[in-house]
């Protein structure tokens, strides 16, 4: 095989010494500024463990339950911390275990670099004992992938690892190291960082005409909206975005994993796109003249129905990955590049406005979701709690301020719909695999990755019950995680699902519930669980003070529903307000 | 509308590259009609040719993902009449039946195609062409008893192409370089640099 790095400024030490793999590999983590490790040991992994026992007083290793927790704390981490996460795994098992979480990063963009053991070289391909093909098994779910056989590669391809899985369009990496190799003694000259790999291009050439173009295009805007997802986040461009957007007065409203990047009481945040998303947006996309998309993919659950999407308007699109341009939508401008470059670029050439009629429209949408939805979900009349509720007394206290960790289903879109965020990276979700079980451990990683925050995992009945094994993790580090259980006794977003689309007919989704607090208590995490409205504010309150990690479940409405929303098939702006 | 259309690929020598490669297009169901990987006209660069059958909006997308993996250095995709292509097909027949028949003998030659190997049992015949004359030689020898055939994965050149080594220097610059920055980029030399 053959890998080129050019332009090596190699700081080679003054002379090569001997070690083993593993300790090449402990050497690459600490000069990739790695801090924290989550992992689980296994047979294949040995060696590196071995060498992990040498530095565990400069690598923090996390132990945790399962693999798959493993993988999603380290998603979390670098959710949260916006740096790698770092993961390792045994052969076998431990790695088909972190084939979920591969998929996860992938698809939502997030850097990692997971490191598997493997059998000896010599037995590969024997079905030798906890030997897979990691390798093609996670070749589709990861941004590269690498078998190490001999110690010598290891320098070159962890710091080639690194850079592919942080640069450009972020992604997962894998590397698979033999035993063997782990083992191996071999001449270390030192540690390179890689900057450039030829066949790779983190970072398209941005086209300065064609950044005019969209710049003359936004001017000629009357009705300009701008969609913007985790782009902005991923390229740190939230402050150019603040101003591109203040400069034109551009209403704006996010994907699921573009929330946080503008502060929520924005005055040109104008809300969620999407399925569940606010009525505004959604129904305006039909209506605007200019749709400026960045850093945001289209996704089906975003667009709804293709050939009724934003037809009558113009498209600009921004995004670093040219693949994505006019993959879903096509787009009249494509402005190809780091948005964290191209913003700025735009909004030296657009002039300023402030779009008050059209803003007006917006403000008008969301009174009548505020009547038709919003007033029943945040201030219900009834006696059953609404999950909504929840989240409107989080925000009181929180102010806005903490990271909010969610899994999947209906728990997933009213969080993100109501809570509030003042800072980016605070909003960290499975958003484009959809998987449950995600937000405990991304919790745990999270808190790893912004130590100074307060870190709440809101989660459902059904997502906890995937990934509960992690309540070890928490006991045995004492992870300063605060997870809020919204238990509506159902699998609820189904449930919706087959009420409104299935007559009723709810096939497998009632779904039974151990007593959360004395499994909590098993653990020895403290926990407390309510019913009745008038205890929510003191439970919520209690469980945000207290040190440490602490439960608090919150039993909320069987059958209520997740509205507005876009029913699958529909377009955009066919959504529903009940 | 579907028709044929050639993807060249210009690649690093790895290993598990032709999996992450293939995987593109089962992924999306898409058939792969010919796949052959050989070195290219730069040293260390593979080179793959793909045939399949789309829509151009297919290919266009599929040809960006593939140009997207990390391994990969640049895609084309061309319709047939913007490359030279040629197939490679072996033929094995009864020695007997071409000794005894002299038609046999001219019909070879008509085609282009030529003895390989001659045994006493059997002669194996050799054509390179495109597929239709691949095709029309194994209807013509049907009758006289073909025994075996066997035809290659397509190989073709892109008429309009400088090759790779040129492309290559831009390639192994750690920074862009100077006429691929954005100031200085014209419409006219967008456009060339999109090819």
């Amino acid at each position: 095989m053959e890998t080129k790095t050019l332009n090596k400024q190699t700081e080679s030490i003054n002379q090569a010494i001997e070690i083993t793999g593993s300790e090449a590999v402990m050497k690459a983590m600490i000069a990739e500024g790695v801090e924290t490790i989550f992992g689980y040991p296994g047979g294949a992994i040995m060696p590196i463990y071995d060498a992990l026992y040498d530095y565990r007083d400069q690598l923090e290793h996390i132990l945790v339950r399962h693999e798959q927790g493993g993988i999603h704390a380290g998603q979390g981490y670098a959710r949260s911390s916006g740096r790698t996460g770092v993961v390792f795994a045994t052969s076998g098992p431990g790695a088909t275990n972190l084939v979920t979480g591969l998929a996860d990063a992938m698809i939502d963009s997030t850097p990692l670099v997971c490191i598997t053991g493997q059998v000896f070289a010599h037995l590969l391909g024997t079905d030798a004992f906890q030997e897979t093909d990691v390798i093609n098994i996670t070749t589709p779910v990861t941004k590269w992938n690498y078998q190490i056989t001999d110690a010598n590669e290891i320098p070159e391809i962890l710091a080639k690892a690194f850079y592919i899985a942080k640069s450009g369009r972020p992604g997962p990496v894998l590397i698979d190291i033999t035993k063997n190799a782990q083992l191996q003694k071999f001449n270390f000259t030192g540690y390179t960082p890689c900057n450039h790999i030829r066949s790779y291009r983190p970072k398209p050439i941005v086209r300065k005409e064609y950044v005019e173009a969209a710049a003359e295009m936004i001017n000629q805007a009357v009705k300009p909206l701008v969609l913007f997802g985790q782009g902005v986040i991923l390229g740190k461009a939230e402050n150019e975005f603040k101003t591109f957007i203040e400069k034109a007065g551009l209403p704006a409203a996010w994907t699921i994993l573009g929330l946080s990047a503008l502060p929520t009481d924005h005055p040109l945040n104008v809300g969620m796109l999407g399925m569940h998303g606010n009525y505004g947006p959604n129904l305006l996309t039909n209506e605007c003249d200019v749709l400026i998309a960045v850093g945001m993919r289209f996704d089906d659950r975003v667009t709804g129905r293709l050939d009724k999407y934003a037809k009558q308007a113009k498209i600009i699109h921004l995004d670093i990955d040219p693949s994505e341009v006019d993959k879903n939508v096509k787009a009249d401008i494509p402005v190809w590049g780091d948005c964290k470059e191209t913003l700025p670029m735009l909004t030296n050439l657009i002039k300023s406005n402030k779009h008050e009629a059209w803003l007006k429209k917006f403000n008008d949408c969301t009174a009548k979701e505020q009547e038709a939805v919003i007033q029943d979900e945040l201030h219900p009349t009834g006696e059953i709690m609404t999950m909504g509720e929840v989240i409107d007394q989080l925000n009181q206290l929180t102010k806005g301020d903490a990271i909010i960790v969610t899994d999947v289903g209906q728990h997933q879109m009213v969080a993100c719909r109501y809570a509030h965020f003042n800072k980016s990276k605070s909003n960290i979700t499975s958003g484009g695999l959809g998987t449950m079980g995600f937000a405990l451990p991304a919790a745990i990683g999270a808190k790893y990755g912004a130590k100074d925050r307060t870190v709440i995992a809101i989660i459902g009945d059904g997502g906890i019950q995937m990934t509960i094994q992690e309540f070890g993790t928490i006991m045995q580090d004492n992870v300063d995680v605060k997870i809020l259980i919204l238990n509506n006794q159902f699998l609820g977003m189904v449930r919706q699902w087959q009420q409104l689309f299935h007559e009723k007919r709810y096939s497998f989704v009632d779904i039974k519930s151990p007593d959360y607090v004395t499994v909590a208590k098993g653990y020895s995490i403290e926990g407390n669980s309510i019913k009745e409205r008038k205890n929510l504010k003191a439970a919520l309150k209690k469980m945000l003070d207290h040190k440490g990690p602490y439960l608090l479940e919150v039993f909320v409405g069987k059958e209520n529903n997740v509205f507005p929303m876009v029913p699958q098939g529909c377009s955009v702006s066919e959504i529903r307000l009940k | 509308m579907k028709q044929e259309y050639t993807i060249t690929i210009y690649t690093e020598n790895q290993v598990g590259l032709l999996t992450r490669i293939a995987i593109m297009f089962s992924r999306r169901k898409i058939n792969v009609e010919s796949m052959n990987t050989s070195p290219s006209e730069v040293e260390g660069i593979h080179r793959f040719t793909i045939v399949i059958n789309v829509t151009e909006d297919v290919v266009r997308k599929l040809v960006r993902q593939i140009e997207k993996q990390v391994d990969v250095l640049k895609a084309y995709y061309n319709t047939n009449d913007e490359i030279i292509w040629q197939e490679l097909a072996l033929y094995k027949v009864p020695t007997e039946t071409i000794a005894e028949k002299a038609k046999v003998e001219r019909l070879l030659r008509a085609y282009g195609a030529r003895a390989v190997v001659i045994r006493k049992d059997y002669t194996i015949f050799e054509t390179t062409g495109q597929r239709e004359e691949t095709d029309t030689l194994i209807n013509v020898l049907a009758p006289f008893g073909l025994i075996e055939f066997v035809r290659s994965a397509r190989v073709a050149i892109i008429k309009d192409s400088k090759g790779f080594h040129e492309k290559l220097k831009e390639f192994e610059e750690t920074e862009p370089v100077k006429h691929l920055l954005a100031e200085d980029i014209t419409p006219e030399k967008a456009a060339e640099l999109e090819n």
